[in-house]
């Protein structure tokens, strides 16, 4: 197990490499630079070329691409072009919101889509299995955006129940220790602040979510379908276990191998969804600071933040493989 | 047993011929059984006849504009004349989604065909070859399947400049390393089968082991994605024009711009955000039902 684990890890250094080439001459091919971004129609030729300098874009590619890694290897990302702030900094700002967003999108999707997929496994053709194929099928083809907008427009316009943009009312000046406004609110006992961060995530989390939930609802009812077919299901109710017991240890069990699969890559799937998600409703997260990066040239953001989001993509998988062994005695001995 | 059920037994047992057909007939046999696939099929029908015949299905021209029927936030909505009422510009919304079917059908099937191609190119020389040359591919692959795929679309499209070249591109480039893996791991299963081995001993050349026995039998998997393809082409493409990443020019009726245009008369006009909506999930919807009809009648497992 530790020795899978590391390899895997060994293995993120050449895909790191070859991304970080990548990037670098792929940020450098980008028409126009940040000089163009920065100064706009202030622009001279002797400005731009100024700016160029300043960010050491003058000197050949190798070199650039030598002294950045260089400062990568310590953790430095360089500084953001827009916000003059250290990229490290920007992404531990940002960060935290991505991950609370994805987690609640993942979480909404585990906690409907597994159990819907399971009643629609074990009795299809039922009212619950038709509703859920037809859901999961709208799930998927409504592109993410259009879904926040409509969750948007219906819950926090029309009806006004739930807040559309941001992360927090501006009102609540709570400490952020963590980042993750949900938690931090509890972490400094100010509970009613946790409750409006928690209030900001609903309808993000519920927009992002309904793809994975599409996806989860029927690899779950496929699974569990498939699995009470097996001689040792029928073998556990022709030995009289109670139907309780063999639900939750023989299929459900067996279920949830290919369910873990499908929740991994879909975490990482998440991130490109979380572009959509997070510009809808103006949550300061990664996606949408990446995708505005890449509008205003911001070379060191798109560096730093490909890489950072590379590794945790890689970690991410690495964890969904790593679970396999505790879902799956099987696989811990092989 | 009554005659008709007799009758029911006899017509759906399958014949002798329909049984020695191959792989082709005998998942053509159950798509046309299966509902999924044929909900799926005629939506894709209903979808690629709009698109080619536009023109005629069309009441207006796509940019034909009623400027003097239209007020800031006042559009009007569905009329006898106009079915599904003005958009933001006063033009047809029916014609515009009608003319918007064209741009889908174009992004889907080029950026499908561009990304397919260097895909199956790529997963065929890893998969073909093996060794080093199959690690080289595979990293490659690795490193395009590490940056989210949105991210990546942004970039290349942010490369070539906004246009709908750019959108099928940044697709395409998108679809390649998915194609990729898939043909490589279907290429090294079928390597490892019997027949393979079998056609090996008998002295076949290594070239005509891959392209005549092993490539056929492993294009399964990606005939099914190349449908499925075709459906998050659709909504990659609305994606990246929400972002403002789509073409530049208002005049092209697309319908993720269309969608994407409608977010500020949401209160006003909310019909007008839900038609081309529609136009999009029931296209995606349809290419999707026929990807998962194609999936299961391609399956060896459930071959009967």
């Amino acid at each position: 197990m530790l020795k899978f684990a590391v390899r895997r890890l060994l293995l993120l250094v050449p895909i790191l490499l070859g991304l970080s080439i990548l990037v670098f001459l792929f940020v450098r091919a980008l028409p126009g630079g940040p000089e163009t971004a920065l100064l706009g129609e202030r622009s001279t030729p002797e400005r731009a070329a100024a700016v160029r300098a300043a960010y050491g874009l003058d000197r050949p590619v190798y070199e650039q691409y030598g002294s950045y890694m260089g400062k990568v290897v310590q953790g430095d990302f360089g500084v953001s072009i827009q916000t003059q702030q250290p990229v490290s900094d920007e992404i531990k700002r940002r960060f935290p919101a991505t991950v609370e967003l994805a987690s609640a999108a993942i979480l909404f999707a585990v906690v409907v889509g597994i159990p819907l997929g399971f009643v629609a496994g074990r009795r299809p053709g039922s009212w619950v299995d038709n509703t859920s194929t037809v859901g999961s099928l709208l799930g998927i083809a409504i592109p993410v955006f259009a879904l926040g907008f409509l969750l948007k427009y219906v819950f926090a316009v029309r009806l006004g129940w739930l807040p559309g943009t941001g992360r927090q009312d501006v009102t609540i000046t709570t400490e952020h220790p963590t980042g993750f406004y949900v938690l931090d609110g509890i972490l400094t006992g100010d509970l009613p602040a946790a409750w409006d961060a928690l209030k900001h995530l609903v309808l993000p989390a519920i927009a992002l979510g309904t793809i994975p939930l599409a996806i989860i609802t029927r690899i779950t009812r496929a699974a569990v379908q498939e699995v009470s077919n097996e001689d040792f299901v029928r073998t556990a109710e022709a030995k009289g276990m109670t139907k309780q017991v063999v639900t939750r240890r023989h299929i459900l069990r067996n279920a949830m191998l290919p369910v873990a699969t499908i929740i991994g890559l879909q975490t990482g799937l998440l991130l490109s969804g979380a572009i959509l998600t997070e510009t809808v409703f103006a949550f300061g997260g990664m996606g949408s600071f990446m995708a505005a990066a890449v509008f205003t040239r911001d070379f060191p953001v798109i560096q730093g933040g490909i890489l950072f989001l590379a590794v945790v993509f890689v970690l991410v998988n690495l964890l969904v493989d790593l679970s396999y062994g505790i879902i799956d005695p099987r696989v811990r001995t092989s | 047993m009554s005659v008709a059920q007799f009758e029911a037994v006899e017509s759906s047992a399958v014949s002798p011929q329909e049984a020695a057909g191959g792989l082709g007939r005998d998942a053509l046999r159950r798509l046309r059984r299966s509902p999924t696939a044929i909900v799926g099929a005629v939506l894709v029908t209903l979808f690629v006849l709009v698109a080619v015949f536009a023109p005629l299905l069309a009441p207006y021209e796509p940019n034909f504009q009623r400027l003097d029927l239209i007020r800031p936030g006042v559009y009007p909505g569905p009329s006898s004349e106009f079915l599904l009422g003005l958009d933001q510009l006063g033009r047809d919304e029916l014609s515009r989604i009608i003319y918007g079917a064209r741009y889908s059908l174009l992004i889907g099937v080029v950026s499908l065909t561009l990304g397919a191609a260097v895909g199956i190119a790529l997963g065929l020389l890893a998969g073909a070859f093996g060794g080093w040359v199959d690690s080289l591919v595979m990293r490659i692959v690795d490193v395009m399947l590490a940056i989210p795929s949105l991210l990546l679309a942004i970039g290349v499209a942010a490369l070539l400049g906004r246009s709908i070249t750019s959108v099928m591109i940044a697709i395409a480039v998108v679809n390649v390393p998915i194609f990729a893996r898939l043909l490589r791991g279907s290429m090294l299963a079928q390597r490892r089968s019997d027949y393979a081995l079998a056609a090996r001993s008998l002295g076949v050349p290594r070239s005509r082991i891959v392209l005549q026995h092993v490539l056929p039998n492993s294009l399964s998997p990606v005939i099914v994605q190349g449908t499925l393809a075709l459906a998050t082409a659709i909504i990659e493409a609305a994606g990246l024009a929400y972002l403002g990443l789509g073409s530049a020019d208002p005049s092209i009726p697309e319908w993720g711009r269309m969608l994407a245009d409608t977010q500020n008369s949401l209160a006003t006009a909310p019909l007008l955000a839900l038609w081309p909506g529609l136009a999009i999930v029931l296209s995606v919807m349809g290419f999707y039902l026929l990807g998962e009809a194609l999936r299961e009648a391609l399956d060896p497992k459930l071959r009967r």
